[in-house]
C-alpha cells in the first residue's frame, strides 16, 4: 500500500477507518473535529488512494482537476493540495462548487469545457504537478491529451475511465483497452486498476506524459 | 518575450488594474490563450501582483466572481426555467396521486362511501363531503389538493412561457410536450443539437438501450407518442408517423434555437405528411407495412 500525501490520514468515524482531510464540510460527510471522512464511493481519486494506487500525490501540489463537478472530490483535493484549478462545465453543479470553493482561497473554481483548453489556457498555470480528471464524456482519452500542456514533464495524470460514457454497449474492458491505447499517444500508462468495489465499470489509471 | 498586444499570449490580468473585480471576472470568462504559461509570475513580473500568494488571492477572487456571474446568467436562461417548471409539475403531479391514494385507503376506513382520486380529495378538502369529520384526514385531503392545484398552475405557466421560448417547436407540439423534450434533451440548445432520430426517442431510454443491448426491437417513439399525429395513426404506421413528427420537431428546435423566427410552412408540411401516412392504412386496411410489434 503506497503512502497517503501529507494531509490525508486514516481516521476512525464511528469506530471505522476512513481516509480524511481537514476543512470546511462540503456534502454532509462525518466529521471529527476539523477532519472530514472522505467518501470513496462517491470519489474516483479517494477509490483510487483507499486501493492504494501509486498516485504519487504527497501534498501541496498545484494541481488542475478536470470534471470537478459539484465540488466532492475536488474539496478534498484543495485540502491537502496547493493552487488547485476546478474546471467544470455544468452550471448546476458549479453552484456547489462554488459554496466548497468559498472557504478554500487556493481553489479557483473555473465554469468551462474541459474538451476547450483554450478557454482556460489564459487562467491556468503551465507545469501543474497533477491532472486529475473524471470527465464523464465520449473522448475521454481525447482529454486527457488536449490538457497534456498544463503538465509539468514530471507530473502526474490522475485519471477516472468511465466506460459508459464512452459507449454504453461495448464491454467495459474493451473501451478501456482503446482509452488507454489513445492515452499512450500522450502518456505512459504507469498503473491502472478497475475501481469496481466503489465504482461500477471506471478504471483508473496513472500515466506520465511521455 | 512578452507581446502585450498579442491577446493569444497574454494571461487573463494583462491590461487590468488590480482593483476592478468586474473587469477581471470578464477576462476569466471571455478570454482565452493558446498556451498556458507561468501566469503567477509574469503576473508579479507584470506588477499585477506584488508576490505570489497576493497572485492567488487575486485569482481566488477573480474566478469566484466569474464563476458565479456566468452560473447565475446560464440557469436563469429561459428554457432552463422551463426544464424546471416542467419537472416540477410532474413531481407535483406524480406525488398528489399518490398521496390520493394514500387518503382513499385510510377514508374508505372510516367512511366506506367513500370515493378515490385527486377529484375526491379534492370535494373532500372543500367540505362536500359528508359523513366524514375526522380533522387528520381532511388535512391530508387538504394538502392533496392543493399540490393538484400547484400542478395546474405550473401546467399554466408551461403553457403561457413555452411558445416564448420555442415558438415553433410549441406550434408543432403543444407547449407542455414541447416543453417535455426541452426538459429531456436538457435545453433548448441541446435539443437543436440532436438529430430527429434520437428526438423520436427521447423518453425511451430504457427501451432504446435494453435494445442496444440486443434483447429488444427498436423503440419506434418516446415521449412524442403523445402528439396528436403519432397517437392519432394507426400502430402498424405509427413508427412511419413518429419519424416524420421527430423529424419536423428537431427542425422547429433548432429554428427556435438559432433563429427564433415563427416558420408556420413546418407545421403545414406536417400536416401534409401525416395525411399522407394516415391515407396509407386506409388505403390498404391490414397490411402491414411497417413491422414489428406495438411496444406501448
Amino acid at each position: 500500500m503506497s503512502e497517503l500525501p501529507t494531509g490525508v490520514e486514516r481516521r476512525a468515524f464511528d469506530g471505522t477507518e476512513r481516509l480524511a482531510t481537514r476543512g470546511e464540510p462540503v456534502y454532509g460527510e462525518p466529521t471529527d473535529g476539523e477532519w472530514r471522512a472522505w467518501n470513496p464511493n462517491r470519489s474516483k481519486l479517494g477509490a483510487m488512494l483507499e486501493l492504494g494506487m501509486d498516485t504519487g500525490l504527497a501534498g501541496g501540489e498545484t494541481v488542475l482537476y478536470l470534471g470537478a463537478a459539484s465540488g466532492t472530490t475536488v474539496s478534498h483535493v484543495a485540502d491537502f493540495a496547493g493552487p488547485t484549478y476546478a474546471v467544470e462545465f455544468a452550471a448546476r453543479p458549479a453552484r456547489d462548487l462554488l459554496e466548497a470553493a468559498e472557504s478554500r482561497d487556493r481553489l479557483f473554481p473555473l465554469l468551462k469545457d474541459a474538451r476547450k483548453p483554450e478557454s482556460y489556457a489564459h487562467v491556468v498555470e503551465s507545469d501543474v504537478d497533477v491532472i486529475v480528471q473524471d470527465v464523464a464524456t465520449r473522448g475521454q482519452a481525447r482529454v486527457a491529451l488536449e490538457n497534456r500542456q498544463f503538465l509539468a514533464d514530471d507530473g502526474r495524470l490522475l485519471l477516472a475511465v468511465k466506460a459508459r460514457s464512452e459507449d454504453v454497449t461495448r464491454a467495459p474492458e474493451d473501451v478501456f483497452e482503446d482509452v488507454r491505447a489513445e492515452l499512450e499517444e500522450g502518456y505512459e500508462v504507469v498503473e491502472t486498476e478497475r475501481l469496481e468495489r466503489y465504482h461500477t465499470d471506471h478504471l483508473g489509471i496513472v500515466a506520465r506524459p511521455l | 518575450m512578452t507581446d502585450e498586444t498579442d491577446a493569444a499570449t497574454a494571461g487573463w490580468f494583462s491590461d487590468l488594474q488590480p482593483g476592478d473585480l468586474e473587469a477581471a471576472a470578464d477576462a476569466i470568462t471571455e478570454g482565452r490563450a493558446e498556451a498556458p504559461r507561468e501566469w503567477p509570475a509574469t503576473a508579479v513580473e507584470d506588477g499585477y501582483a506584488d508576490s505570489r500568494d497576493d497572485y492567488y488571492d487575486r485569482l481566488h477572487e477573480a474566478t469566484m466572481a466569474a464563476t458565479r456571474t456566468a452560473v447565475r446568467k446560464r440557469e436563469r436562461a429561459d428554457d432552463q426555467q422551463l426544464v424546471h417548471a416542467i419537472r416540477a409539475m410532474d413531481d407535483c403531479e406524480r406525488t398528489a396521486n399518490e398521496l390520493a391514494e394514500r387518503l382513499a385507503e385510510w377514508a374508505g376506513t372510516v367512511d366506506p362511501d367513500a370515493g378515490t382520486g385527486v377529484e375526491y380529495a379534492r370535494r373532500l378538502a372543500s367540505g362536500d363531503e359528508d359523513g366524514l369529520e375526522e380533522p387528520a384526514i381532511r388535512s391530508l385531503a387538504e394538502r392533496v389538493a392543493g399540490l393538484a392545484d400547484e400542478a395546474d398552475e405550473l401546467r399554466e405557466f408551461v403553457e403561457r412561457q413555452t411558445p416564448a421560448v420555442a415558438p415553433n417547436l410549441s406550434a408543432l407540439a403543444d407547449p407542455v410536450l414541447a416543453a417535455r423534450l426541452i426538459s429531456l434533451a436538457g435545453g433548448l440548445e441541446a435539443l437543436a443539437k440532436k438529430p430527429s432520430g434520437t428526438v423520436q426517442v427521447l423518453g425511451a431510454e430504457d427501451a432504446l438501450f435494453a435494445h442496444l443491448r440486443g434483447h429488444a426491437p427498436s423503440p419506434k417513439h418516446g415521449i412524442i407518442y403523445t402528439h396528436d399525429a403519432v397517437r392519432g395513426t394507426h400502430p402498424d404506421e405509427r413508427g412511419s408517423a413518429a419519424r416524420a413528427v421527430a423529424g419536423k420537431l428537431a427542425i422547429a428546435a433548432r429554428v427556435d434555437h438559432y433563429s427564433g423566427e415563427l416558420k408556420p410552412e413546418l407545421e403545414a408540411e406536417l400536416a401534409e405528411r401525416i395525411e399522407t401516412i394516415q391515407a396509407r392504412n386506409a388505403e390498404d386496411g391490414d397490411a402491414a407495412t411497417d413491422g414489428g410489434t406495438d411496444d406501448e
